[in-house]
């Protein structure tokens, strides 16, 4: 299948276009500890394309959230980004100074947060908040909206997240969890961002409010023409809203593919046994977990990391690292049980 | 038959129109008539968004909230009325496992603190030999391998393995009931189900009630016998999971279940649901308190509380537009639910994961 096709798979009303928006080429970002280099996030290559909402899933530890920092460039120390690169409309992310990063930030690559609730400050109203991020991204100090022009705006950035205008005028304890998260929402896309980096937006919130979230920040990505990634763990979050699932395990990107095509037929057998243990409401069965626990991320040895827990295991797979494959159809997996199907 | 615990409509309130209260009062538990049965061992759910009063019932039945209005009573006597004896025996008859299996632990000591703490309150054990055979016998209950888990720090230990450490824990009291608040939404996905199956074990081999209060409606389909819907302090919707879940009556319930988010990108959300106004009070709204969000929203539920209609033995639902099953001659929502004479458990031998 090509890619004008694959594409063609995906939601309907989505406007995906074919211009590479992030290109992320074998990034990884290690933590040097007293004990070794821990590979959070190890050698990850995906490209994400205009309009595109990729899902990035994994257990905790997988080292998805150290991607999405990583991009952002908000990775502390003892950690780093090691190697690789990270192109956002064309410009390598990882070779930006600290201050052209810092403008980048909101202006064309915005993060919303995990828990909302830590990230708004207790005690500045909610409409500060929201102007802070404006006015610090103003570059010339006479082109500088004025009360009036920022007012409108904090109006329209609360409108368009579905909060009424008098929200603006509240402290952030006035407000609900799911209120709150609307609110990092407006934050996040008040410079127009192309690319929107969702952590667990709704980790903490029921599945009702929780449905409308994740419904408000489709429509305005959509509305914004921007892409999204949506870190999570939630695999029915990711089947209801993204078109693209990237899994992590062990800091390694191990499957990527259109999540229609990798929901009906997963390949690496970590997607399969994750999609097994999805509990279901149509019928009653066998809860399943996965058995055993990821690795150390310290000195992984060589072979695939995945090799221990593994119910297709075989030599191979613990003498040799197992490369990421191009499947065709915009299919991607790193498993050794694909090794005479790539489609170079 | 012996009732363990029941409910007698029992509502709580907070806030206060006197000198500190802004006179708002909030309806946490609103009129909720339920009760716990000693001899048959079910697991039933309380389910319901933030808000809903779900933990504040679940603390109602902890003995940690006192009712404001109506009665609790425990095997038959009223909860206020307890000597300090059976009080002790009502702490121990009925134990909590709590949502973050982070902040249950002192991180300055080992796990063994908290199954050796309950074991001396209670004076379970009358040598140290049998408070180890106690403690390991507890922990091979719920799956754990007690050479991995005693003499370690809770930071050395997964998510997984600490929440089942809390359920071995109240294992220790051989408690009648087991009252368990989102105890799996903190923990990863792969881990829920070792979690859930532990506590489901408990329920099958030993006999123990158990009460899964949660938002997750897709794990408790799989795990309980009955459910109950909350909303804004009201049960809108009770009966067995068997009935409820493929059948929904009360148009929250079907909101709720439609925004589940389903593993199956071919099966997608409808439109976006309007939101919930937190800006009216419960002492604003006359009558239903979903009638601002309903789409089948008619005159009387803006003005008029609706009771609790009986659509067959195990449904029932509080909304108008099954006024005409009739009013249920029980308040008991729990009449509706399964007894165990009743359930055929279909379980599958082999649990182990």
């Amino acid at each position: 299948m090509s890619t004008e096709q694959a594409i063609q798979t995906y939601r309907t009303g989505a406007r995906i276009t074919d211009v590479d928006a992030l290109v992320v080429d074998g990034f990884s970002v290690y933590y040097e500890t007293d004990s070794g280099t821990v590979k959070a996030c190890d050698d990850v290559t995906f490209t994400l394309k205009q309009g595109e909402r990729f899902a990035l899933v994994g257990e905790s530890g997988s080292g998805k959230t150290t991607l999405a920092m990583g991009l952002m460039r908000l990775t502390r120390p003892p950690g780093h980004i090691a190697k690789g690169s990270a192109t956002l409309n064309g410009r390598d992310l990882t070779t930006l100074t600290d201050e052209e990063m810092r403008r980048t930030r909101l202006s064309e690559l915005a993060l919303v947060p995990q828990g909302a609730m830590n990230s708004l400050n207790p005690v500045m109203r909610i409409e500060r908040q929201i102007i802070d991020g404006i006015l610090d991204h103003v570059e010339d100090d006479e082109k500088s909206p004025n009360k009036d022009e920022l007012d409108e705006m904090v109006r329209d950035l609360l409108t368009r997240v579905g909060l009424r205008p008098g929200v603006a005028r509240l402290f952030p304890h006035e407000l609900s969890g799911g209120m709150k998260q609307r609110v990092a929402m407006a934050i996040g896309i008040s410079l127009r961002p192309s690319l929107i980096v969702a952590d667990e937006p709704t980790s903490a919130l029921d599945v009702v409010v929780q449905r409308q979230i994740m419904q408000t920040l489709g429509r305005l990505q959509e509305g914004l023409d921007a892409s999204i990634m949506l870190v999570g763990h939630d695999m029915g979050l990711v089947a209801q809203f993204a078109d693209t699932i990237g899994v992590m395990y062990a800091g390694k990107l191990v499957e990527v593919g259109p999540v229609e095509e990798v929901f009906s037929d997963p390949k690496h057998p970590y997607t399969k046994l994750l999609i097994r243990s999805l509990p279901s409401l149509k019928e009653k069965r066998e809860f399943l977990g996965i058995p055993g626990l990821p690795p150390q991320l310290i000195d992984l040895p060589v072979g695939c990391s995945f090799a221990d827990r593994c119910p297709s295991v075989f030599a191979k797979c613990r003498e040799v690292t197992p490369l990421t494959q191009d499947l065709g159809g915009r299919r991607e997996t790193a498993c050794h049980l694909y090794d005479g199907e790539a489609k170079s | 038959m012996s009732t363990f615990l029941e409910l007698d409509h029992v509502t709580k309130t907070f806030g206060s129109e006197g000198m500190f209260g802004n006179g708002q009062i909030t309806v946490a538990v609103d009129d909720v008539s339920l009760s716990i049965d000693e001899d048959e061992a079910s697991i039933t759910t309380v389910a319901g968004e933030s808000g809903s009063g779900k933990t504040t019932l679940s603390r109602l039945l902890l003995g940690s909230h006192v009712p404001s209005d109506g009665r609790m009573l425990y095997r038959g006597k009223d909860f206020t009325k307890l000597t300090s004896r059976e009080r002790r025996n009502f702490r121990r008859e009925i134990q909590p496992i709590f949502q973050d299996p982070f902040e249950s632990y002192n991180p300055f000591y080992k796990v063994d603190h908290v199954l050796d703490a309950p074991i001396k309150n209670f004076k379970l054990a009358s040598s140290n030999r049998e408070k180890q055979r106690m403690i390991e016998d507890a922990l091979e209950m719920v799956g754990l391998l007690p050479g991995e888990t005693l003499g370690r720090f809770p930071h050395q230990l997964s998510g997984g393995q600490r929440q089942r450490i809390m359920v071995a824990r109240a294992l220790l009291l051989k408690p009648r009931v087991i009252l368990a608040d989102e105890p799996v939404s903190m923990v990863d996905a792969s881990l829920r189900a070792t979690i859930l199956d532990s506590i489901r074990r408990l329920n099958r081999d030993l006999g123990i009630s158990v009460v899964y209060v949660t938002h997750d409606l897709t794990t408790a389909y799989q795990i309980s016998d009955n459910l109950m819907i909350m909303y804004r302090g009201a049960v809108v919707e009770a009966g067995t999971v068997d009935e409820v879940i493929p059948n929904p009556q009360h148009p929250y319930t079907k909101l709720l279940i439609e925004s589940i988010p389903q593993p199956d990108p071919k099966n997608r959300w409808g439109s976006e649901p309007p939101q919930q106004n937190w800006d009216t009070s419960d002492t604003d709204m006359a009558g239903c308190r979903f009638a601002d969000r309903c789409p089948a929203v008619m005159d009387n539920c803006r003005t008029t509380v609706p009771a609790q209609y009986l659509i067959n033995k195990h449904q029932m639902t509080r909304c108008f537009l099954h006024e005409d099953k009739g009013e249920m001659e029980n308040p008991d929502i729990t009449s509706t639910f399964q007894t165990e004479s009743e359930t055929i458990k279909a379980v599958p031998a082999n649990m182990s994961i």
